[in-house]
């Protein structure tokens, strides 16, 4: 490592480490501690207090079943938002996976007319997030009447060109020694694509899938549009709802609701912390 | 580049291509053009008549004062993220660099906002805000220093500023420690030995030879801010004190679908996608200049 030592600098690195790392937590910190106290114990104090409370299971209940307040306000239950969160996720990772590892695999090892004019239009819509076409977007899904429904909710979200370039960077890393050999066994492309190239394609493919899961979770623009029926609303829209619409916020359950949304993808960023460090890396090269 | 060895077959790469192809058509291509061709058109609020306009509603877009004050809005917004964002994490990953032990700890603890939802940073920043529960409104009124971001338009900026800067610099601080660890040792080392200082070190050799990082997450930043942030914009501020802090994602959004002005709407839409393909281009030239760098 450094060839002079410095320990006040490193204490000095320490320190702000520290401080970078309280900071950046503070306001989850203070998220959970509302949610560990009664609306009650919130709205009497100025400001919020720095200790849990201990309302911590009766504020949970309520934000994933719902039910009355001691306010008289109705909680809506969160955990079938949570379910529509999870299915949306799942949805965008696995079709966006599934059909750019086709069209990679097509672009790479076949050759055949207009592949530079396929490769062109998938790449432009690189360009296009769908922040940029949400009332065009919106009309076609109203069109063809996917309102209010998963197909509508995720179709849209799964065609990316990031992930057919980072598939595509990956094939053509792949020696071309593997063809020739499963040729001489007498495979075909299909054969060749799921016994040999899939396989290859796993740390790729668990990288994808972590980023695109944080990507499909938090979507809030596009559900915000497509879904009128509270039933499908994701848990990020629970959020709005709650705040929004209310004469009177009850902060502590929104606060719960706050930690159960960002609660899944955390966990996944943590515990894949691997696949996402080189999911982010590889989907931005 | 291409493979030396290649599947032959005049069907199946067409079956290979097919479902993503359909999906760009139908939900790019299509609605791409839609907003080409809405935005020549004047449809009146009940959608039964149509007419064509030409330049019009982009003449009159440009000659619209709010939407001009959104474009400086974005433009003042996007700068204040990416510059407290950047230089947050770039002082992070300097430490966390130099720090041998407990690297890998802080690493997991400082990564985790990536996975925060942008209205959820919008939800927890404005808590911290809110009067009278807020604790940072309630130290800094404490402090003399009274904050009302639903009044004061720089309070409602700074805002979302926080909110949106915090959740980035997760993203920013992967890149730039990734970037410090593929500097040579040997070159600190070289500049050690001749006596520079670790402050002098960082100033003449570090920084710039991080240059192409910077300029790279300085493109991600902005199009994070352009066009990631409307939650946290909905969620703290709802563009408001009036329109001050209605960044231009949030008006496409607040007048095609509330104001129902879709022809207005498709022309701002045809400008965010102008916007896009000109720092994907920016971006592109960079990413060769890397290669051979």
């Amino acid at each position: 490592m450094m060839i002079e030592r410095r320990p006040i600098l490193d204490f000095f690195a320490h320190a702000i480490l520290l401080a970078g790392v309280a900071v950046i937590a503070f306001p989850v910190y203070l998220a959970f501690i509302a949610s560990t106290q009664s609306a009650e114990q919130i709205a009497s104090s100025h400001p919020l207090s720095l200790l849990p409370g201990n309302h911590l299971l009766d504020t949970y209940r309520l934000a994933l079943f719902g039910g009355k307040t001691y306010g008289g306000a109705t909680i809506a239950a969160g955990w079938p938002m949570m379910w529509v969160s999870l299915v949306m996720a799942l949805a965008i990772t696995i079709g966006k996976i599934a059909i750019s590892l086709l069209s990679a695999f097509a672009i790479v090892y076949f050759r055949f007319p207009f592949k530079r004019a396929v490769f062109w239009m998938i790449f432009i819509t690189l360009m296009l997030p769908v922040e940029v076409r949400i009332g065009p977007t919106y009309e076609v899904i109203a069109n063809l009447g996917l309102l209010n429904s998963y197909a509508g909710l995720t179709v849209p979200l799964i065609a990316s060109a990031t992930a057919t370039f980072l598939f595509r960077q990956f094939f053509l890393s792949v020696p071309d020694e593997l063809v020739e050999a499963a040729r001489i066994d007498g495979a075909g492309p299909m054969r060749f694509f799921f016994d040999v190239l899939l396989p290859l394609s796993k740390t790729s493919i668990a990288a994808l899938f972590v980023i695109q899961f944080i990507y499909g979770w938090n979507q809030y623009l596009w559900p915000l549009m497509v879904t009128t029926s509270e039933d499908m609303y994701p848990i990020v829209l629970g959020i709005k709802r709650a705040i929004f619409g209310e004469v009177y916020i009850e902060w502590n359950v929104v606060m719960a609701t706050a930690i159960l949304a960002m609660l899944p993808p955390a966990l996944v960023v943590i515990l894949m912390q691997k696949w996402f460090v080189k999911g982010l890396v590889d989907t931005e090269k | 580049m291409e493979k030396r060895v290649l599947f032959k077959s005049p069907w199946l790469p067409w079956v290979l291509v097919a479902p993503q192809l359909a999906i760009v058509l139908v939900f790019f291509f299509w609605p791409a053009g839609q907003a080409l061709y809405q935005s020549v058109l004047q449809e009146d609020a009940f959608g039964t008549s149509r007419e064509f306009v030409g330049w019009e509603n982009f003449q009159r877009l440009f000659s619209d004062e709010s939407y001009l004050a959104s474009f400086k809005t974005t433009a003042l917004f996007s700068a204040l993220v990416a510059v407290s964002s950047m230089s947050l994490a770039l002082l992070l990953a300097v430490m966390a660099n130099r720090v041998v032990r407990l690297a890998g700890v802080y690493k997991t603890l400082l990564i985790w906002p990536y996975a925060v939802a942008p209205v959820v940073a919008g939800v927890l920043w404005l808590m911290l805000f809110a009067s009278p529960y807020g604790v940072i409104a309630y130290a800094l009124q404490a402090l003399g220093l009274p904050w009302n971001h639903l009044l004061d338009a720089n309070h409602a900026m700074a805002l979302i500023v926080m909110a949106a800067a915090w959740k980035q610099i997760s993203y920013n601080f992967l890149f730039f420690l990734a970037g410090l660890q593929s500097i040579p040792q040997s070159l600190i080392e070289a500049a050690a030995l001749d006596g520079a200082s670790p402050w002098r070190r960082f100033w003449t050799i570090v920084f710039p030879l991080l240059a192409p990082t910077t300029f790279f997450l300085l493109v991600m930043n902005v199009i994070y801010a352009f066009f990631d942030t409307f939650g946290t914009v909905d969620a703290a501020t709802h563009g408001g004190p009036g329109k001050e802090t209605s960044i231009l994602v949030y008006k496409v959004y607040y007048d095609g679908f509330k104001a129902l002005d879709m022809g207005g709407s498709a022309a701002q839409s045809v400008v965010l996608m102008l916007i896009v393909i000109a720092l994907t281009v920016v971006q592109f030239r960079f990413v060769e200049r890397k290669i051979e760098y």
